[in-house]
């Protein structure tokens, strides 16, 4: 029985061998090749077009620090369910697909500075606000997302102020429209999807500068634990492309506000 | 049609049917190997066959596949990790051909057993008092006959199978339905697509059973059938 056993790993172990050579270890640890996971689900950060092919901010970002990296980029596309462990089998060494960084995540991957941080930004009725200060707001009701950081960050800083808590990002907005609200903070996504960018949001608009609460700490790019030396690469290749103005160049293409995450 | 998106589906489709006929060589071969294993004199055959069967038919689909996936890859990068390599990269499409077909293996082993049962041992017999070999045995008498009790569970399985392929996208297949998906997130219209490939997979299987109605008749020739 025992060598049965013998043989039987023996036979796996020379077919293994045999791909192994076929692969030549082609991941030398200086990560001139890299295999990255995008994702498709989340437009406009990656989005499939008719003709079958990738794009979005998550994928242009990739492929701009692919570029800054000097390395040979491979996109793999992969289902969000099933993306970090897939990685950490080693089926893609890295995954720009906006995931948040979260302690939940850092248990089992290891992540860039952020890349991005959707900030928040106060809508209202065109004009019926010049800025958003505790005292311009006073005798007037917020709605804002119940249990959510921008709740938290409306109960310190608005005290006194009227405030409406919905169940769900999106009744922000309805109960703007409804009236029962007169200003809302929520994301700048969500708010332009579901609100500025809409025929009945017509009349209103954002007010004041967007918001950096620094409740979430932004977007990450995904890498194994072992691999620190990725991690500093992409890391340095972020600084680079913001430096040298591609980061801007790719977030306007998408954004009316700044995503960077870096306050200013 | 479907908002430009139909050749993006279309080269999914493609992904598709290539997987089913992959999946389907490897679950043919695997079988008729278990088929021949559980009717064979060897215990250890048998013992070994009957171990595949009941492991496969029952754990679900998907939790084969996911093990297969993750679990298979975990234990090559193991395997040469010892041997002092890096990685190897396992094809997603030869993973998901290989669990597919893996999976199918078991039903196909059930119904080609039942199938090699059905065939009189006597004509066998009578195939070996004329002097015919093994092979000139299996391939004039049996074969044409155990293919007659096969078909009918063999198509069976073929349309679960071809549905069944549908689960390779959660193990990174670009296929039909995760086109789909992704048409659907860039147009928010879900019914649009998924009733698109509802359809083509309902295509698919018609065509089959059109196709495979052919083939059993052509190998019922020369059985009577009941009168309806």
């Amino acid at each position: 029985m025992m060598s049965s056993f013998k043989s039987v790993a023996r036979i796996i172990g020379l077919l293994a061998g045999l791909s192994l050579t076929a692969q030549a270890s082609a991941q030398a640890p200086d990560w001139k090749k890299i295999r990255v996971a995008v994702e498709g689900n989340y437009p406009p950060f990656s989005v499939m077009s008719p003709d079958g092919k990738l794009g979005g901010f998550d994928i242009d970002i990739a492929r701009a620090l692919c570029v800054e990296m000097k390395a040979e980029c491979t996109l793999v596309q992969q289902e969000w369910d099933g993306m970090i462990p897939a990685m950490n089998v080693k089926k893609f060494d890295m995954i720009v697909a906006s995931m948040t960084i979260t302690d939940e995540r850092k248990k089992a991957v290891d992540f860039s500075d952020p890349y991005y941080d959707v900030p928040s930004r106060w809508v209202a009725k065109t004009g019926l606000f010049k800025d958003v200060a505790p005292a311009s707001l006073k005798g007037k009701k917020i709605a804002v997302l119940r249990n959510s950081p921008r709740a938290k960050y409306v109960a310190e800083n608005y005290k006194g102020v009227d405030v409406l808590e919905v169940a769900k990002e999106t009744d922000v907005y309805l109960e703007l429209l409804a009236g029962r609200a007169d200003i809302g903070i929520g994301s700048s996504v969500v708010s332009g999807e579901a609100l500025l960018k809409k025929p009945e949001g017509k009349a209103y608009q954002q007010v004041g500068p967007v918001v950096n609460i620094g409740a979430g700490s932004g977007v990450g790019i995904a890498v194994r634990k072992e691999d620190a030396v990725l991690r500093d690469k992409i890391n340095v290749a972020l600084k680079g492309i913001r430096a040298n103005g591609n980061y801007k160049k790719l977030a306007d293409k998408y954004f009316d506000f700044d995503v960077s995450g870096q306050s200013k | 049609m479907l908002h430009g998106y139909l050749p993006a589906i279309l080269g999914g489709l493609l992904l598709t049917l290539q997987i089913a006929a992959a999946s389907l060589c490897v679950a043919c071969v695997l079988g008729m190997l278990g088929a021949v294993a559980k009717l064979s004199q060897s215990r250890v055959a048998r013992v070994l066959a009957d171990v595949y069967t009941t492991l496969i038919r029952g754990v679900p689909d998907l939790v084969l596949m996911l093990l297969t996936f993750y679990g298979g890859q975990a234990l090559v990068n193991w395997i040469v990790q010892k041997m002092g390599g890096d990685y190897v990269d396992i094809d997603p499409f030869i993973a998901g051909t290989l669990t597919v077909g893996f999976i199918f293996g078991a039903y196909l082993t059930e119904t080609f057993r039942g199938a090699i049962l059905a065939v009189p041992r006597g004509q066998i017999e009578a195939g070996y008092a004329y002097g015919m070999s093994f092979a000139r045995t299996f391939w004039q008498i049996t074969l044409p006959q155990l293919v007659r009790h096969a078909l009918p569970g063999f198509v069976n399985n073929w349309l679960v199978m071809v549905k069944a392929t549908a689960l390779v996208s959660i193990i990174g297949l670009d296929d039909m339905v995760h086109r789909a998906g992704l048409a659907t997130a860039a147009t928010r219209e879900p019914f649009t697509f998924y009733g698109a490939i509802a359809i083509i997979y309902l295509l698919i299987t018609s065509v089959s059973l059109a196709v495979l109605w052919q083939v059993e008749q052509r190998f019922s020739r020369g059985v009577r059938k009941a009168l309806a």
